[in-house]
């Protein structure tokens, strides 16, 4: 009896919620659309910026020495099977042994703003090839 | 009469080498037919980017790369008469880099030919190198053959004497491949008019075989695999019945062949390049002859940093390719198609799945 009391004490809740709520959640704006945008290539550039030579690696290499434009990344092909780690691994995870490995540096948290921006900018250059994980 | 090394030969005196693995360095053997007594080889080396960190310390893989390919050039036989170095010893052009770089080659036994490359230039616009080396243009005949060395990576002057923050700067600017800012590599018309007039003095029927650290032909601006004056060069060359333009700063395997001239890249000894159509957002072109090199797998440092072992028959070449861990490579001169072909993978049904890049 208890439980179905705070139930409905719930229910009117979010009624009452939804009803005081100037707008629904889905009716976003061109505005909003352009300020999201604009938050990703805002990333995306600081991902540009690490990318060449902002990681500021132990060894001063970068990663855009061996990868022009994010080539040869394949942002589009991940998660996939990596025979040298011997498992399906995700694009932060070879991100991360290139900068253990070629950058000789230390790897970074999978969710840290430079993974993120990395991969934003990986991906960005990348924009417009078709999905195609685990491809080789 | 010398006999011309042929592959097994040469496989089999430098077993050793290849079972090293990866051999950064090209062998260049030129015959001039059965009865010539002027046959010769010569070993070509290209793009090492040593790079300072500081102190004493430099990039170790970068310096493991042209550690190796000049270890592994003085066990050569037969002995090249000379080496080519094709651009590009330094990273930024440091005084230290070109010098670290150089006390390595050192190490190389015989006369070596330097070619500028870009690393090499812009920092003080060559003059460290130039003190080291001496003139970035250049030719010499060496039995029976024309040699010419460009250098390719100049730009537009106003940019290249523009009033910068340092020589750093433009440096740095240079030195990033996929630079949105990048300027154009060009010969320009000085060396133009050079080459015109040293040209004039030899014979039509004479083998000239060209060095430059860019393609002397048009592939993808965004990356300089691309000489902005490259139709006017070759039209200085087009006289000639046999030329090759051997280049390095790609550091990938392509070859082409546009009228007369024969164009082939030699393999980097510090990392290798994606190919150019693996940037999707704008139009490249790869020649189409090129068949591709195996795509490199980053967890061997040295894969892709192969090198190639060329003969020269009658003045026109054969390349064997020989890449670690993977399957060697064969492409040669095919006199009834009048171009380089490989002779393995040529044709598209016989390509293997490394190859396909995208």
């Amino acid at each position: 009896m208890k439980l179905y009391k705070m139930m409905s004490a719930c229910l009117l809740t979010c009624t009452l919620l939804t009803i005081c709520m100037p707008s629904s959640a889905d009716q976003f704006t061109e505005a909003d659309v352009k300020r999201w945008t604009n938050e990703y290539m805002s990333v995306m550039k600081q991902g540009e910026k690490l990318f060449h030579g902002g990681l500021k690696a132990n060894n001063t290499v970068s990663c855009d020495q061996c990868h022009p434009n994010a080539t040869n990344i394949h942002p589009e092909t991940y998660p996939k099977f990596q025979k040298q780690l011997g498992k399906v691994a995700v694009l932060g995870e070879m991100i991360n042994w290139c900068i253990m490995n070629p950058t000789e540096s230390e790897p970074l948290e999978l969710d840290s703003n430079e993974i993120i921006a990395l991969q934003a900018y990986i991906h960005y250059e990348r924009r417009g090839v078709a999905l195609q994980p685990g491809k080789h | 009469m010398k006999k011309t090394t042929n592959r097994r030969d040469f496989m089999k005196q430098t077993a050793a080498l290849v079972a090293a693995g990866s051999l950064p360095l090209s062998v260049i053997e030129i015959a001039f037919g059965k009865n010539s007594d002027q046959n010769f080889s010569f070993a070509y080396l290209s793009d090492s980017h040593i790079t300072h960190i500081k102190g004493n310390e430099f990039v170790r893989n970068w310096d493991r790369g042209l550690v190796r390919a000049v270890a592994e050039s003085n066990l050569m036989d037969p002995k090249p008469d000379f080496v080519f170095y094709g651009g590009d010893i330094a990273q930024l052009g440091k005084p230290e880099e070109i010098d670290h770089g150089l006390e390595i080659l050192g190490g190389l036994n015989g006369k070596v030919h330097y070619v500028m490359g870009e690393h090499d230039y812009y920092l003080d616009l060559g003059e460290y190198w130039k003190k080291q080396l001496g003139p970035d243009y250049y030719s010499f005949d060496h039995k029976g053959v024309h040699f010419v060395v460009l250098n390719s990576i100049l730009t537009h002057e106003k940019w290249m004497h523009k009033k910068w923050p340092s020589g750093m700067d433009r440096m740095l600017q240079m030195a990033r491949l996929d630079n949105p800012d990048g300027q154009p590599f060009m010969v320009g018309d000085a060396q133009r008019q050079w080459l015109k007039k040293d040209l004039a003095k030899i014979n039509k029927d004479t083998p000239v075989v060209v060095f430059s650290h860019s393609p002397i032909q048009k592939i993808h601006k965004g990356w300089n695999f691309w000489t902005d004056d490259a139709e006017q060069v070759q039209s200085l060359l087009k006289p000639f019945k046999k030329v090759t333009v051997i280049y390095g700063h790609v550091h990938q395997i392509q070859y082409n062949q546009i009228g007369n001239i024969s164009f082939h890249s030699a393999m980097a000894t510090a990392w290798p390049w994606p190919y150019p159509s693996s940037y999707t957002q704008v139009e490249t072109y790869l020649p189409k002859l090129t068949v591709e090199m195996n795509r490199a797998d980053p967890f061997n440092e040295r894969d892709a940093t192969g090198w190639q072992f060329i003969n020269m028959h009658t003045g026109n070449i054969d390349l064997h390719y020989i890449l670690p861990e993977n399957q060697n490579r064969i492409v040669g001169y095919d006199a009834k198609q009048g171009k380089p072909v490989d002779r393995d993978y040529q044709k598209t049904d016989k390509r293997i799945p490394p190859q396909v890049h995208y």
